[in-house]
């Protein structure tokens, strides 16, 4: 019998333990808030994104996802002067959507979460920007070529940190 | 319950948009009024912030080691630069201390308040906010180091942000570029006041300067203190672009002369004293007695000439106006108009004698020497080109005794 990638018995579910839980997006949170001061162009990136990503496709479970998505995204917020909940809502439904997805697509292959980490921070940065010029109202800008350039660059990173958790899910 | 069962997941992540969505519109109503900090952000920040500071620590110890230690090539080279580089500075502010003091007697005759950095407190740049939308940087000095919010934070190079939000050993400072922000700016040369503003890419512009106004490129733009966080005439930068903008104004591009990228310490001004800026002449101080010091030297007449000079004579009823501060005022001799219209020439009596000495063929030379009243005091000083008439504020001098007064 085929067996196919949308079969649930194919698709494998990890979890993290608990410290790794709590530590690895504090951790993520730290260095996007420390590495810009030494290193402006890191503003490019968002580590805590693809730590989210990154763990919703692993746990393949929306609740989860969308747990901690919320949670890294109100810490992310607590750290800027803008209200909280921005990053909050655009990562609670990341981590939702890429959860739902692992479910159904194999995620393992690096040319996947290349691509999944792209599709995901165009959303991200969708719902960021109209989150905060339509409710709240800040003055915001949508730059095409930066956001383009944005989304490879966090792709690249994406795979590298994607690596670094596969040494530390446990499969269930 | 199937319902509940089958999209249970969507609905928890409905209910947790919602809540998050709810606590932004409580967030955003709230924002004009003054409450004290949310404790997630205090939790966030306590979290974050001692980590980044013994980072910064470590990193700084190390870069102290080796500095200190074992990169001393070149030291006694650069030694002598500077030491070169100090002579020279030493000349200029020699000079600049000229300029200020003639500024400041200027200023004391139009009875300016200025105000002056008195205090300032170093602080260490630990971390960022991490995001783009948000150009803030954290600061290792809180509450308990007597810091507040809307305090200034320059460096050397210029003016850096005000502080936001303050902890209790660490504080938020918002940057210039940041598109919330705002600060008061006019331009050196022309003097053109506008609001500098961030922008979303992180550009910093100045808006609200009429499209019919010319700005030079290049030319250096300064706070203007009308935002009551920076003390006037801070150095921000230097404009690069001016293009047009939004409806009749202009949108000039300023390069900030402090790299906002790359802080690692910063001046938060801590106190900030306005006082009037007092004249250290005494006697006549006359904005034209102070310009006339930097024209060319013209040997003065001796005192006894003056009146020899003078057919009229000089009226020494009139005093000269010993001004410091509110008192003296800035006056301009019109000789046309005294000429022209008999009224008094720059000067006005308590004692409203009948006035003045000079009229348009018979003033005398006093280009810069000082005309004296019987009572040795000396008066008014006439400048030695006719001016056109100027409104002229009046000085009411001290009641003198009128000795000699000479009609047209």
């Amino acid at each position: 019998m085929a067996i196919t990638y949308t079969s649930g018995a194919q698709v494998e579910v990890y979890r993290f333990s608990i410290p790794a839980t709590i530590l690895i997006p504090l951790t993520a949170v730290f260095l996007q808030a420390w590495l810009p001061s030494r290193f402006p162009f890191f503003t490019i990136f968002d580590l805590p994104l693809l730590v989210t990503i990154g763990f919703a496709t692993a746990r393949r479970s929306p609740l989860a996802g969308l747990v901690t998505g919320g949670l890294i995204g109100i810490l992310q917020d607590a750290l800027t002067h803008h209200p909280i909940g921005l990053y909050g809502i655009s990562k609670t439904v990341v981590g939702f959507g890429a959860s739902s997805l692992g479910i159904k697509l194999d995620v393992e292959h690096a040319g996947a979460r290349f691509l999944l980490t792209i599709v995901f921070y165009a959303v991200h940065e969708v719902v960021y920007f109209m989150i905060s010029r339509g409710l709240v109202g800040l003055r915001m800008a949508w730059n095409w070529p930066h956001e383009v350039l944005s989304g490879v660059a966090n792709a690249m990173l994406g795979v590298l940190v994607f690596m670094v958790l596969d040494r530390v899910k446990q499969r269930t | 319950m199937d319902v509940l069962g089958r999209y249970r997941n969507l609905i928890v992540l409905v209910g947790v948009l919602f809540a998050q969505v709810l606590g932004l519109a409580v967030q955003v109503k709230r924002t004009t009024d003054s409450e004290p900090t949310r404790l997630i952000r205090i939790w966030a920040v306590g979290a974050v912030a001692p980590l980044e500071k013994v980072l910064v620590w470590v990193q700084t110890s190390t870069g102290n080691v080796w500095h200190n230690y074992f990169y001393l090539r070149g030291v006694r080279a650069e030694n002598r630069n500077l030491k070169q580089q100090i002579e020279q500075m030493r000349l200029e502010q020699v000079r600049m201390s000229q300029d200020a003091d003639q500024a400041r007697r200027l200023q004391a005759l139009l009875a300016f308040k200025e105000q002056f950095i008195s205090q300032t407190m170093a602080a260490q740049v630990i971390g960022s906010s991490g995001s783009e939308q948000s150009r803030s940087v954290y600061i290792d000095k809180g509450e308990h180091d007597g810091l507040k919010p809307d305090m200034a934070v320059i460096t050397a190079d210029g003016i850096v942000g005000k502080v936001l939000l303050v902890y209790r050993s660490t504080s938020l400072v918002l940057l210039i570029n940041d598109h919330s922000s705002g600060v008061g700016a006019i331009l050196d040369k022309t003097r053109l006041q506008g609001i500098l503003r961030g922008t979303p890419a992180g550009e910093v512009v100045i808006e609200k300067v009429m499209s019919d106004e010319t700005v030079p490129a290049d030319e250096m733009v300064l706070t203007s203190g009308g935002d009551g966080i920076f003390p006037k005439g801070l150095l921000v930068g230097r404009v690069t672009k001016v293009a047009p903008g939004s409806e009749l104004f202009l949108n000039i591009h300023v390069r900030p002369a402090a790299d906002l990228s790359k802080l690692e310490e910063v001046l938060v001004v801590t106190k900030i004293d306005e006082r009037q800026a007092q004249s250290e002449r005494a006697g006549a101080a006359r904005a034209v007695d102070i310009l006339a010091e930097r024209l060319p030297t013209v040997p003065s007449k001796p005192e006894n000439a003056v009146k020899a000079d003078d057919p009229r004579g000089i009226t020494p009823g009139t005093a000269a106006p010993k001004g410091t501060g509110a008192d003296a005022k800035p006056k301009t001799v019109p000789p046309e108009a005294s000429a022209a219209s008999g009224a008094p020439a720059a000067r006005k009596t308590a004692s409203s004698a009948p006035s003045p000495a000079f009229s348009s063929g018979t003033v005398p030379d006093t280009s810069s020497g000082n005309a004296v009243t019987a009572t040795g005091d000396p008066a008014i000083k006439a400048s030695p080109k006719p001016e056109k008439a100027k409104p002229t504020t009046t000085i009411a001098p001290k009641p003198q005794p009128a000795v000699e007064d000479s009609p047209h």
